[in-house]
């Protein structure tokens, strides 16, 4: 049994998109402040820390999470996946990036970090979605600038993109 | 909006949340998916001064189908019980109605009996599990007991469950092959109910469960009625749910909705 | 010295121009990385420190005293600043009318709406800050709470403000053209009274602000994600007592949204700078999503009578306006600019010549209002619109050829308005004929038949709206007599800025002051300027960060009023324009030809009849820095050019009130059709087609962009969205799950058609396209609902409930033995009860039980502790709680109408973190005959505060839970037993008994 003290800060290790981190929390701290304010990955945003906007989501060991709904102390020892992840590399963007890029599917891009993470989770896993799968998947997002469509369009488009590519490398 | 401080116990073993619940009683919370807890705790709603982590207890995340009852751990999430291939099987109630739970970020961390400890009169696990006459499995260092659904709903966010009790598991009757059907009308797809209705064929007739209207959820059996009998008793029991208006419905667009409602899911299940 | 640098290459001097093509946005990169960078993303000064707000849960109360001791000793706090101390450091801000009335962005001595600050907590972190201002001890007397806008108004009202009386803060009448003879001689007149709801279009990111005040200079340096209009700078350095150029005002490069909204921050910003006055360090604020929605910003509400004078074919003759705004609880600036900024454009899309008005504005007991996308726009239209289609009803028309028989002629631009604004241009005719080709509107018309014939509720609405943008910053001063404003000076005009620079590689930089929020101007500036340059995009570089102490600005500065693509990106094509044109010059004397010989295209100078002949663009542009000496004398600097714009056409209003309240006005056509679902009345849009003519557009994929979102948020307010009120003032969603956004099961998508007719006014014919949809969809959602269930009025949102209640029959009666239900009245949040109970004791021993303290702290639930204050007045201090929901409240209870040992009357209140409640209770007690005591009850509760903003849809079980407590717990103590067979009574002692031993 590990029980740490209110008042005081306690390490917490975990994995951030593969690279280890540690910094220390206080038994309340959310996990989307410990990465935003401890680590300083603040591509993860937090719109209402009440678990419905959906801007903070990331993917804490394969789990679409709510950072806002977790405490960095749960999280230790943990994989945890954010928006500094997805990119292949710091002058390339994915292919959902991309899509999204092309389709004008964000405007201010305070809500885009927690939509991404949902969508790359999902693609992953289900290869070739109907619109109305994305729809039931992004329906946990709040978005006020783009009327959503945009974001559906990219997301299909970047499903198609991504199957093509997983189909070429099985040819191979 | 920050929570206000509390101790945070990570438990290696039941023993020890049962110690920690024993110890400091109603001061203490415990913590599973998080999905209702944290935000009350954001809001400073809740202020327990212990949270006990109860998620990396392996003991308590299985699903378990033995003798005529699925038997949900306490650490089982919403979405691993939905990919559980023997849910359409063995729950096809559940199997209807999980995807009304939340949206597929909250289904994730959110846990099936975290959803019941809850006990909002509008969420659809607690209304699942009246509907089905499933028992919650509740343990203290004192004693170990079941208690079914419909005692352990007592009221609005309140239950059975004594402040030294865990919720280590719930349990349902498996399917025993009768129809059932689910229908849920809330303001947008996966807000909270403002009616949810469950029929649940029985051996004598059928069972109508109604969530989001009473302060928990209600159920009520019938004989295979139809016609204006069902419309009486769909009415009596629309008028005794006790209905009330909120910024989202009234208590008139809620009982027209369970007598809608209830018509229809009957008429599917008794066809 | 001409040396082109490389010859083998051609230029092509005619190339495709970059504005008008949908290019990717420069922003986007960063923002799809996690690199963005708004304000809660940038670091901090060492030693900044965190605040806190603690908000009043009343509606309306007095203030009695405040007790921050505790607060101010709690550990890591720094300060804590109440009504009083920002008062002694600030002075009141600027009210937008004439009147004796103070504004504080606190509560001083009252309290006038939930959510209105009351202390700052400045701490060493935000949570530590949250734990000492749960310690501070308001204590207030609560007034009466007035929350609709007409009830405002009647003589018995609670009054907010001495100053404004009868809480009225202004009150004009207009008359234009004739419109006393147009209604007489009239065939029909036609009336429509709207109540438009209150609703807010809610960034996603919230308010925040770092503000240090830099005592040495006796300046402020603040950085908070305010949009603009910078007329605000001047209303913020005024309350903070400093002059303008001692108030360094900054913006973040990144800003999540705002539609409006973050034009609210402003008095958040004189908070924080107190604060860091105060405490003698820099303070960071962000605002939560419980204080954004309880108390950020809100469109205004509006009560509106419209009557039309209308001929026997349909033609308008005169509108009658009565519009009653609700700008809340304080006349910020710069309200009431929601009421005047659609002055001039109150016929809309229409040739009306006759037109009267009345404009009140009041106050009432909600969270002060402010800019929000559509800005007057919903509230005027959803009027008009509805209107238009009743005439149609009324006269058997079809509604679409009454909107065509009144629209402007196609002619007649520039059409001057009945009440002053000057239509820039369009063919409305032509619009609408493109739309219904393009939009299929005779198939959307078969549609409907045959889904009526299936019995399917299906409907369809039309809506016409002329979308103003490019406000003429004088507008307001509408609401003030011609006399008033020849004495206050004269305000008009809408002065754009941009700055073009070379830098000593040729680099081109861009910089405004129009403050975005992810509407993509850097990408636009880049492909405007790099027009004129004859670069690409890429070549330009554009900053919209702005620095009011060092960046050129005007008041009219900011992201507001759909100005961008109207008047900032023109202003830097014109200031990248006077650095090519004297470019030309210095190129023309090196590649000796003349200067109209020039043109730049493909990152060169080149000569337009001989293209070989040319010098590299990086050349030309870097010799100022390099070789000024060798520019030609005439040319003037090539470094750097700052263009002020102003359209002249802006005038201020003239002495008969007519005011060309903006300078551009796009076009909109809509058509919807909706399915109302006869089970649930949800409303579902079958196809919506929006038709739209913005002038010449820079970049459609932006436009359709702004299309699209401002069609969602529009959606969001016709079906989802209100800030919904009690009667009694508490605040009924503050939540995300309360306040409904539409998300991607909601939204479809719209088909979106364009027009192009260019504004002559504008330096690239460009119109503001913002904030259109917002203005036409909530209107033509509601028309097709009425038109689906037949109905003559309908209210926003179109709740399904309310829907119903409209047009279903009356309900089927309770079985025999079953009272029905109680009609509730709406709004009320009161809840009544009763319930009776056996008690195994005399009536004489119960009395004394009710009148004993130490029975009190045995029943009252939860209770610590009870101080007898008189033998019938208590005080206790209490825990309350249903399930995990617990709270510490100070309770006050009083006995009247004491009749022992027959009855008493129990009057309490109770106050805490979570809210406040108070009951009465009428008590029987009768003896049984059997040597015990028939004990009846009935009460009458409320709760409210923050419990009532963020679980109102769990209140009134709360309630019966907490007040069930009570009586349960008398009933035990006395040893009694419920009365036998169903009874709340025993309902509530059974919940009751399950919170026992709950501290």
């Amino acid at each position: 049994m590990t029980r740490l003290a209110a008042h005081s800060r306690y390490p917490v290790r975990l994995s951030l998109n593969d690279t280890p981190v540690e910094a220390e929390a206080e038994p309340r701290m959310l996990l989307s402040d410990f990465l935003r304010h401890r680590i300083g990955a603040t591509g993860t945003h937090v719109g209402c820390e009440h678990g419905v906007c959906g801007a903070c989501t990331v993917i804490v060991d394969g789990m679409l999470t709510r950072s806002c709904l977790t405490l960095a102390a749960q999280v230790d020892g943990c994989e945890v996946q954010t928006v500094e992840g997805l990119a292949p590399s710091p002058d390339r963007l994915g292919i959902l990036q991309q899509a999204f890029r092309r389709n004008h599917a964000l405007q201010c891009g305070f809500c885009t970090a927690g939509i991404l993470m949902s969508l790359d989770h999902y693609l992953r896993r289900n290869p070739s979605p109907r619109e109305a799968d994305i729809r039931d998947l992004l329906s946990g997002h709040l978005c006020r600038c783009t009327g959503y469509t945009p974001i559906i369009k990219a997301a299909l488009e970047a499903a198609a993109e991504l199957a093509a590519t997983t189909e070429e490398k099985s040819d191979a | 909006m920050k929570p206000a401080a509390f101790d945070y116990i990570r438990a290696e073993a039941v023993d020890e949340v049962l110690e920690g619940l024993s110890k400091e009683g109603g001061n203490a919370r415990v913590l599973a998916g998080g999905q209702s807890l944290m935000a009350m705790l954001n809001m400073r709603l809740a202020r327990p001064k212990v949270l006990i982590d109860i998620m990396r207890l392996t003991e308590l995340s299985r699903i378990e189908d033995r003798a005529g009852a699925v038997t949900i751990g306490a650490g089982v999430r919403q979405a691993t019980l939905l990919a559980w291939p023997e849910l359409t099987r063995t729950l096809p109630l559940l199997a209807l109605a999980l995807p009304w739970v939340g949206h597929v970020q909250t289904r994730s961390r959110g846990t099936i009996c975290g959803s019941l400890a809850h006990a909002d009169p509008s969420a659809e696990l607690p209304l699942l599990l009246v509907a089905l006459g499933g028992e919650v499995h509740l343990r203290s260092t004192r004693r170990r007991r079941r208690v079914s659904a419909s005692e352990f709903f007592v009221g609005m966010m309140a239950t059975a469950r004594a402040e030294d009790e865990l919720i280590e598991a719930v349990s349902f009757p498996a399917h025993n092959g009768g129809r059932c059907a689910f229908r849920e009308v809330a303001r947008r797809h996966g807000d909270f109910a403002i009616v949810a209705c469950a029929a649940v064929a029985t051996p004598t007739g059928v069972r109508l469960t109604v969530g989001g209207v009473a302060d928990v959820p209600m159920a009520r059996d019938w004989p295979c009625l139809d016609g204006s009998a069902l419309d009486d008793a769909l009415n009596g029991f629309a008028h005794e749910l006790d209905a009330r208006d909120d910024v989202h419905a009234t208590a008139r667009y809620r009982r027209d909705l369970v007598r809608i409602i209830g018509r229809d899911l009957i008429g599917e299940v008794l066809q | 010295m001409a040396q082109p640098a490389a010859r083998s290459a051609s230029v092509d001097v005619e190339r495709r121009p970059w504005v008008g093509r949908s290019i990717e946005r420069v922003e986007d990169a960063a923002l799809l990385t996690g690199r963005g960078r708004f304000i809660d993303d940038l670091g901090t000064p060492p030693g900044t420190l965190h605040a806190a707000i603690l908000r009043s849960p009343h509606a309306h109360a007095d203030i009695v005293s405040i007790d921050a001791e505790a607060a101010r000793r709690a550990p890591d706090v720094a300060a804590v600043l109440t009504g009083e101390q920002v008062k002694a450091m600030t002075s009141s801000l600027v009210v937008g009318v004439k009147a004796p009335v103070e504004c504080w962005p606190i509560a001083t001595e009252r309290v006038r709406y939930v959510g209105e600050p009351v202390a700052v907590v400045v701490a060493t972190d935000r949570a530590r800050a949250e734990d000492a201002a749960d310690l501070i001890d308001v204590n207030y007397q609560p007034r009466a709470a007035v929350i609709d806008p007409l009830a405002a108004l009647a003589a018995d009202a609670p009054v907010l403000h001495d100053g404004f009386p009868g809480n009225l803060a202004s009150d004009r009448s207009f008359s234009y053209g004739n419109p006393e003879q147009a209604f007489a001689e009239a065939a029909h007149r036609f009336s429509i009274d709207i109540r438009y709801p209150r609703n807010s279009c809610t960034p996603i990111e919230t308010y925040g602000v770092i503000a240090s005040y830099e005592a040495a200079e006796d300046a402020f340096d603040v950085l908070a994600n305010f949009q603009g209009p910078f007329s605000i700078h001047t209303v913020i350095s005024r309350a903070l007592k400093v002059p303008g150029n001692r108030l360094r005002l900054r913006t973040p490069p990144d800003s999540g949204g705002s539609f409006g909204v973050k034009q609210g921050v402003f008095p958040y910003i004189v908070l924080i700078g107190a604060a860091s006055r105060a405490a003698g360090r820099p303070v960071k604020w962000i605002e939560d999503r419980l204080e954004h929605l309880t108390a950020s910003v809100s469109a205004t509400n509006r009560a509106t009578k419209l009557s039309a004078a209308v001929a026997a074919d349909g033609r308008v003759l005169a509108l009658d306006w009565d519009q009653v705004e609700d700008c809340g609880a304080h006349l910020r600036a710069p309200e009431p600019a929601t009421l005047y900024r659609m002055h001039g454009n109150l016929t809309g899309a229409y040739d009306i010549r006759h037109v009267r008005v009345r404009n009140r504005v009041v106050v009432t007991n909600k969270t002060p209002t402010g800019l929000n996308r559509g800005f007057g726009g919903p509230q005027v239209y959803f009027a008009l619109e509805r209107l238009m289609q009743r005439i149609a009803i009324g006269l058997d028309l079809d509604p679409l050829e009454v909107i065509r028989r009144n629209l402007v002629p196609a002619g007649a631009f520039p059409y001057r308005t009945a009440t002053g604004a000057l239509l820039d241009s369009g063919n409305y005719q032509e619009a609408i004929a493109k739309a219904v080709e393009q939009g299929k509107l005779a198939e959307l018309m078969a549609r409907r038949e045959e889904a009526r014939a299936q019995g399917s509720l299906y409907g369809i609405g039309f809506t016409a709206v002329v979308e103003p943008s490019v406000s003429n910053m004088g507008y307001i001063t509408t609401v003030l007599t011609a006399a008033e404003r020849r004495k206050a000076g004269p305000k008009n005009g809408a002065q754009a800025t941009a700055t073009v620079a070379l830098d000593p590689v040729g680099g081109v930089t861009v910089h405004v002051a129009s403050v975005p929020q992810g509407q993509g101007h850097r990408t636009v500036l880049s492909q405007v300027v790099a027009d004129v340059f004859g670069l690409k995009p890429q070549d330009v570089r554009v900053n919209t960060e702005i620095d009011t102490a060092k960046d050129a600005w005007s008041i009219a500065s900011g992201n507001y009023a759909s100005r961008f693509a109207a008047a900032v990106a023109g202003s830097a094509k014109l200031a990248a324009e006077r650095i090519a044109h004297r470019l030309a010059r210095v190129a023309a004397s090196q590649l000796n030809v003349e200067p109209v010989d020039i043109v730049f295209a493909g990152g060169f100078v080149v000569s337009k009849r001989n293209p070989e002949n040319r010098v590299a663009f990086s050349r030309v542009a870097a010799l100022g820095h390099w070789s000024p000496g060798s520019l030609p004398d005439d040319a003037g600097q090539t470094i750097r050019e700052t263009v002020f714009w102003t359209p002249p056409e802006l005038t201020a209003p003239d002495d008969e009130d007519r005011i060309n309240s903006s300078l551009c006005h796009g076009f909109i056509f809509d058509f919807c059709g909706v399915e109302v679902d006869r089970t649930t009345f949800e409303t579902r849009i079958d196809r919506y087609v929006t038709m739209h003519d913005c002038g010449t557009i820079l970049h459609p994929a932006m436009v359709n962009g702004q299309i699209r979102g401002g069609f969602a948020q529009a959606l969001g307010a016709a079906l989802y969205e209100e800030y919904a009120y009690a009667a009694d003032g508490s605040f009924l969603t503050g939540t995300f799950a309360d306040y409904l956004l539409p998300t991607t099961t909601e939204v479809p998508e719209p088909q979106i058609i364009h027009m192009e007719t260019p504004s002559p006014f504008t330096p690239l014919g460009a119109k503001g396209v913002g904030e259109g949809n917002c203005m036409s969809t909530p209107v033509c959602i509601a028309n097709a609902v009425a038109d689906a269930l037949g109905l003559e009025d309908v209210t926003l949102p179109l709740v399904p409930a309310k829907l119903a209640g409209l047009t279903r029959g009356p309900e089927p009666e309770p079985p025999a033995g079953r009272s029905s239900a109680k009609p509730a009245r709406e709004g009320d949040r009161r809840l009544h009860g009763e319930g009776s109970a056996s008690v195994n004791a005399a009536p004489d021993q119960v009395w004394a039980m009710l009148l004993d303290v130490t029975t009190l702290q045995a029943v009252i639930p939860g209770c610590q502790r009870v101080d007898k204050v008189s033998d019938t007045h208590f005080r206790a201090d209490v825990t309350l709680g249903i399930g995990p929901v617990t709270g510490r409240y100070r309770a006050d209870a009083q006995l009247f109408d004491l009749d022992p040992p027959n009855a008493v009357t129990l009057r309490g209140k109770a106050e805490g973190a979570l809210g406040f409640g108070d009951a009465e209770g009428r008590i029987t007690l009768a003896p049984d005959g059997k040597g015990g005591t028939k004990l009846h009850y009935s009460y009458d509760a409320a709760i409210g505060g923050k419990v009532a903003s963020i679980g109102g849809r769990l209140l009134d079980g709360a309630t019966r839970v907490i007040i069930g407590q009570f009586f349960a717990a008398l009933a035990h103590q006395a040893g009694g037993a419920p009365a036998g067979g169903f009874s709340l009574f025993a309902l509530l002692r059974r919940l009751a008994n399950l919170f026992g031993g709950r501290q």
